[in-house]
């Protein structure tokens, strides 16, 4: 199953080879990865999308709060939780097909932000599976670069 | 304040955290260092291969329960150690690493003698640091120190820009850590230690499954007082080896790949498994499946990682093994809803069974008149040390007869590379503890093929008067390997026939040690007694039986049950 982990760390050189040196070495996979600082200049926060049972994301988990530079995990996915990605692709967008990829990106509520004689480059923000589905249905229109943030995720605030 | 040099406050902080002797190797990037060492009281110990620096104080570690410190030069110096401090790592013992480095400037240039240790030490160290701030030295340190020795200790290395060390600095006043980062759970919840206990009153065939975690925390009294008042066999790991009294009744011995028949068969008819600082590695799970399947499960950990990687448990107790135990002693001694005796008493038929198992196959060989065996060599070890020896090992088949002949009745006589198996590792090792306990004996039991890895160090226990005895069971192959090769791979023996070895006896005379060397059984006792007689350094030469298995053994990847015997 997938899981977006939450993850409080020092925001100190050689951190992040931490975190994914215990990835690479113990045979975990990272579907994304994202980092940047908080609110606190020295701490940082990363967001992990990674997939295994239970008992790999209970390793997983356990390891990370090991090292000594995090400070806290949370595995988001465990409660209500948003997540975003964004992502930046430069579309194909000739005479014929210009019209056609502003209306796709209106539909995804996404924006042009740099526009060539022969091609847009849009960004689009949302969950990981819309931005897939935008990727889907300009793939055919054709799709000269692509770049994603991978996912950010936030736990929702209690009701109460 | 007066300023001091970064080497000086080095220094200081090794004499506040009570450190006496320190091994290294010098270089270009520690003369400042080992120039400070020089106005100190630390006996400085110059090693003749870094690896055995990082080893001898591992022994040293192992043997007293302090920290041990090594110190290298940069580049070449910094590597050579990573193969021990790695081996000190899958043994989680506590260690300060300390590493020249180039000056901060030059970093990233791939200077002279230039490596990035923190990046290659990464996955093997339980911490590291480069310090770029001549003011961070003097709290890196501190708490390179106490990350080493709390928690599941482990070694820590800090690597020392030579800019860095040479600066002016207050030295400031030692305060309390505390790591926002780093809070090792050392209480058990007491709801976990009842339910704990709890299961134990039920359970009609429990076994107490014992590792290094025991020796670490110091905690043998008290697995000791709870085996015995219950009445609970116990059977220990090769790290465990000492926390419970080898010749003690309730003793099984070791489990495992190696271990005893009967512990193996006990673990897999328990109906509880209580496991204190032990892992589940593979070389005593075998099978995972397979092992203990009717048992339920009680880990007693501080790592809470160790817990449930392998093998699922029922009742998880995250807390240094010490502490638990005395928690479960206090429960058992207070608890008023059920009669100790008659928890003790109902094990009878379950140690009645144990006993069959022990009579059926007991931990034993053949003898084969003159031909020297190497577990009579052991035997004859443990008989004429009285069990009190301090015995270091290399690794393979001298190891695991060690392991099963010698009865440890205390901790901390043993000092072994369990979970990387660093042949080599002997020599160093038993230098480290014969330099902190110069009174004690010390023996490394050897192979053939391991005592060359690290053959060099007989200079360094030459030179620091360290009479440490190597008993060599010579069989001039790589026993181990070969014994695979014999039983699996169809007596194919590639690249494990030693065929030119030194002569030992004349090895340790080129070093000014003694060499001696016996054939024939019958001459065993007697070298043994010469080499304790002696005070100087002396390698016996046992030349055995040259293709003698270590038995039982459980195939790799077969059920623990399924031992080949004797």
């Amino acid at each position: 199953m997938k899981h977006t982990i939450s993850v409080l760390l020092q925001n100190k050189p050689g951190v992040l080879s931490r975190v994914t040196g215990l990835f690479s070495g113990r045979g975990f996979n990272i579907e994304s990865l994202s980092v940047a600082e908080t609110l606190e200049p020295t701490i940082s926060c990363l967001t992990l999308v990674t997939r295994g049972d239970e008992a790999i994301i209970e390793q997983i988990t356990k390891q990370l709060h090991k090292l000594i530079d995090v400070i806290k995990v949370t595995d988001i996915s465990d409660s209500e939780y948003v997540e975003r990605e964004m992502v930046l692709i430069r579309v194909k967008a000739e005479a014929q097909t210009r019209a056609e990829v502003l209306r796709v990106i209106d539909i995804f509520r996404g924006k042009v932000v740099d526009v060539s004689p022969k091609s847009y480059a849009v960004e689009v923000t949302g969950s990981a599976s819309k931005v897939q589905a935008i990727i889907d249905i300009l793939k055919p229109i054709g799709i000269q670069e692509i770049v994603r943030t991978g996912t950010i995720a936030m736990a929702r605030a209690s009701k109460k | 304040m007066e300023k001091i040099s970064g080497s000086q406050a080095i220094i200081r902080c090794l004499q506040e955290e009570g450190v006496k002797i320190i091994f290294g190797f010098p270089g270009g990037a520690v003369i400042d260092l080992f120039d400070a060492l020089m106005d100190s009281d630390i006996t400085n110990v110059l090693v003749r291969h870094e690896q055995g620096a990082v080893h001898a104080a591992d022994g040293l570690a192992r043997v007293t329960g302090e920290v041990g410190v090594a110190l290298l030069t940069s580049g070449p110096g910094a590597t050579n150690g990573v193969t021990a401090i790695a081996t000190a790592y899958m043994d989680s013992i506590p260690m300060v690493i300390l590493t020249g480095q180039v000056p901060t400037a030059l970093i990233g240039n791939d200077a002279f003698q230039e490596v990035d240790i923190v990046g290659i030490t990464r996955p093997c160290t339980k911490h590291n640091y480069l310090v770029k701030d001549a003011k961070d030295l003097v709290p890196t340190l501190r708490e390179a120190f106490h990350i080493a020795r709390t928690g599941r200790p482990g070694p820590v290395l800090v690597d020392l820009p030579k800019d860095i060390v040479a600066k002016m600095i207050d030295f400031p006043e030692k305060k309390p850590i505390r790591m926002q980062t780093y809070q090792p759970t050392y209480e058990p919840h007491p709801g976990q230690i009842e339910k704990a206990c709890k299961q134990i009153i039920k359970a009609k065939n429990p076994v107490l499954y014992v590792g290094g975690g025991v020796i670490l925390s110091n905690a043998s009294e008290e697995l000791t007082e709870l085996a015995r008042k219950l009445n609970i066999p116990v059977t220990m790991t090769l790290m465990g080896l000492g926390g419970f009294p080898g010749s003690d009744p309730l003793s099984m011995g070791m489990l495992g790949m190696h271990g005893s028949y009967t512990a193996n068969m006990a673990v897999a008819h328990s109906d509880l498994l209580i496991a204190v600082g032990a892992r589940f590695d593979d070389r005593v799970t075998g099978r995972l499946d397979a092992f203990a399947p009717h048992a339920t499960i009680i880990h007693i950990d501080i790592d809470p990682t160790s817990i449930s990687k392998n093998v699922k448990v029922d009742i998880p107790i995250v807390a240094d093994c010490k502490h638990a135990l005395n928690a479960m002693n206090t429960w058992f001694n207070t608890a008023s809803d059920f009669n100790r005796d008659q928890v003790a008493a109902s094990h009878e038929p379950w140690r009645a069974t144990i006993d069959e198992w022990t009579k059926k196959h007991p931990m034993s060989y053949l003898d084969e008149g003159e031909i020297i065996k190497p577990q009579y060599v052991i035997e004859k070890l443990d008989e004429l040390t009285h069990g009190d020896a301090i015995i270091t090992t290399e690794v393979g088949q001298n190891q695991m007869w060690a392991a099963q002949f010698y009865k440890f009745n205390k901790p901390r006589q043993w000092a072994t590379s369990g979970g990387l198996g660093t042949m080599g590792y002997g020599l160093p090792a038993a230098i480290g503890a014969k330099m902190a306990f110069p009174e004690k004996t010390v023996i490394d039991v050897a192979g053939d093929g391991s005592i060359q890895m690290n053959i060099q160090e007989l200079a360094t226990a030459k030179q620091y008067k360290c009479p440490v005895k190597i008993a060599i069971l010579n069989n001039n192959y790589l026993g181990m390997v070969r014994q695979w090769q014999e039983l699996f791979y169809n007596k194919r023996y590639a690249g494990t026939v030693m065929e030119v070895t030194p002569d030992f006896v004349l090895l340790a005379q080129a070093y000014g040690a003694v060499g001696l060397r016996a054939t024939k059984k019958s001459e065993v006792e007697a070298v043994i007694k010469e080499a304790l007689a002696s005070n100087n350094t002396v390698i016996m030469d046992f030349v055995i039986a040259r293709e003698e298995c270590v038995f039982p053994m459980v195939p790799a990847g077969k059920a623990t049950t399924e031992m080949l015997l004797v």
